[in-house]
């Protein structure tokens, strides 16, 4: 059962703390990808030239928004809920007649906003350097919201189970931003060894990053179908996952 | 009359197998001003924990106003505000935000919980402070911001967790009033405190707790009933080189003008004043020598209240 006044206080709150501490939320992903663009795009993709009838700087702009979407969502709600339980104030949410659904929609729905803003902010980013085109609004929009709830959700689930600060930077640091640049933000897996071409097929990211290079480029190196089913069959995983955790009170109850 | 707070059998076995409650029962009637007192570690915020769905319950059942916690834990949590013994606050969130925000979760839609927060900043003295970071905030006024949010959605139970620990005889004594007028206006409240006086001039009804039990519940009046005397610390007008000797009175002399008496279940202070009257000793003025409250709770809990077990 979902509080919709609950659900919208929640939201609002995680919005709050986006804005107002924008200069950790919003800027560095501008200055970061802007770095990107000018590096990986103007001074090193002026060599390389067309990959999949696009020029390089266009070819990397959707692995670039995606590995923001992804890192932002994760990291928004890992932190938001962790700093909730360190500083005892998911105390105000536990007393409250608020559903587990409700909780982890709301806090998921604000790593979603905090996603779709830095994404749309290095798009604009994206487009000081290089036309961005849009061959699929609606595929694009589909792929984004759903891995930025993923990811959402899978930073809760990080959160649930964190005891320190460090606990919530692990997953971030070695597991998600190796597999992001593995998944192919900079190359076409086209491009890899035969050998190399099959062990990047087991990274999930690679599905989520061809998916939105679909929408927007209308090129891919996998199925834009087989993204938008992983991503959907893992989003329900998660969901399901955290909430019987929390629902248990996992790392919230003594 | 209804049951605000029906608790029985509850127990609670922590994963490192500590018993903090051993089946506990407590009934709490709606309207009442219930104290429970029980030294540190005795299981009160335990108790306190399970009711507001801090802590797990192992076995038992808890009612508020007939809800379950277990079948009906929604309607059951909408009817209770409680004030934490620890601060819990976002201390980054603006004073009012903390509230408005309370009331949000409580299902008060924004503007209603605007007018909310507002009135309950207002009674509390914090409407000036609404736009400062909790952290700016010192000790007293967070205490009173967790009194704040906790009314903000209007409860019919209040559980206050040591509210007035650490906080200075000035506030203790405005927030004394201030709970009477909420008791007086029809809110049943719940109260865990180490200061006994407070229980003595506040509270209708006290259960003392002690490792996981109930020792004792009943009415506070009738508590202090059961004391079978009391010591009493009298200054005089003049300097007495020894105790005097009264008729039916063990007496004591502390310093050259004080004294120390007991009074007996029997004896009333007329009978003494008229005893010391006869002795042509004066007296200036007259105290407990002991919290009579403090003394019940010795007895019965063979230490303190201060006390770790």
């Amino acid at each position: 059962m979902i509080n919709w006044v609950a659900l919208k206080t929640i939201v609002r709150k995680e919005c709050v703390r986006i804005f107002r501490i924008w200069p950790q939320t919003l800027l560095p992903p501008a200055i970061t990808m802007s770095l990107y663009f000018v590096i990986f795009g103007h001074v090193i993709g002026s060599r390389i030239g067309l990959v999949e009838g696009y020029n390089y700087i266009q070819f990397i702009a959707p692995g670039l928004v995606m590995m923001t979407v992804i890192l932002n969502a994760y990291a928004n709600v890992s932190a938001s809920f962790f700093s909730a339980k360190f500083t005892h104030s998911v105390q105000e949410l536990m007393v409250a007649p608020v559903s587990e659904w409700t909780i982890l929609l709301g806090y998921t729905l604000g790593g979603v906003i905090r996603g779709l803003v830095v994404g749309a902010v290095v798009m604009v980013v994206a487009s000081f350097f290089t036309h961005v085109p849009i061959q699929h609004f609606f595929s694009m929009l589909v792929i984004l919201l759903i891995s930025a709830w993923l990811f959402s959700l899978a930073g809760f689930f990080n959160a649930l189970f964190a005891n320190t600060f460090d606990d919530i930077s692990i997953i971030p640091n070695f597991v998600l931003t190796p597999l992001t640049y593995l998944g192919g933000v900079f190359y076409s897996i086209q491009a890899l060894p035969p050998a190399w071409q099959v062990v990047a097929h087991f990274n999930p990211i690679l599905y989520l990053m061809n998916g939105f290079r679909y929408g927007m480029l209308g090129v891919a190196d996998v199925s834009p179908w087989i993204g938008l089913s992983i991503s959907i069959g893992a989003s329900i995983f998660f969901a399901v996952l955290c909430y019987v955790l929390l629902k248990r009170g996992k790392g919230l109850r003594t | 009359m209804n049951q605000a707070l029906t608790i029985e059998n509850l127990v609670k076995v922590y994963q490192s197998g500590k018993t903090a409650l051993k089946g506990i029962n407590l009934s709490i009637a709606e309207g009442d001003f219930f104290a429970l007192l029980g030294p540190n570690g005795a299981g009160k915020s335990t108790l306190i924990g399970i009711v507001s769905s801090l802590v797990t319950k192992t076995s038992g059942s808890v009612r508020v106003f007939g809800h379950s916690i277990d079948d009906d834990v929604l309607k059951a949590k909408q009817l209770i505000g409680i004030v934490p013994q620890e601060f819990n606050f976002n201390i980054f969130n603006k004073t009012i935000d903390v509230v408005v925000t309370q009331a949000g979760y409580y299902g008060v839609p924004y503007r209603q919980a605007k007018e909310q927060a507002e009135d309950c900043l207002q009674q509390l003295g914090l409407w000036e402070k609404r736009n400062d970071v909790v952290r700016a905030l010192s000790g007293g006024m967070k205490r009173r911001l967790m009194i704040a949010r906790s009314l903000v959605h209007k409860p019919k139970l209040l559980i206050l967790d040591e509210p007035t620990a650490g906080v200075d005889i000035e506030l203790r004594r405005s927030l004394w009033v201030y709970l009477e007028k909420l008791n007086e206006q029809g809110l049943t409240i719940l109260l865990t405190t180490h200061y006994l006086e407070e229980v003595e001039i506040l509270c209708k009804n006290v259960a003392i707790i002690d490792n996981g039990e109930i020792l004792v519940e009943k009415s506070v009046h009738s508590l202090l009933g059961d004391l079978t005397g009391e010591t009493l610390i009298l200054d005089v007008d003049s300097i007495l080189p020894e105790a005097p000797k009264l008729e039916h009175f063990s007496c004591r002399l502390i310093s050259p003008d004080s004294l120390e008496v007991d009074l007996q279940e029997h004896q009333t202070v007329n009978d003494l004043f008229q005893t010391l009257d006869a002795a042509g000793i004066r007296i200036l003025s007259l105290r407990n020598k002991f919290n009579r409250l403090e003394e019940l709770f010795i007895r019965l809990t063979g230490h303190t209240v201060e006390d770790t077990p």
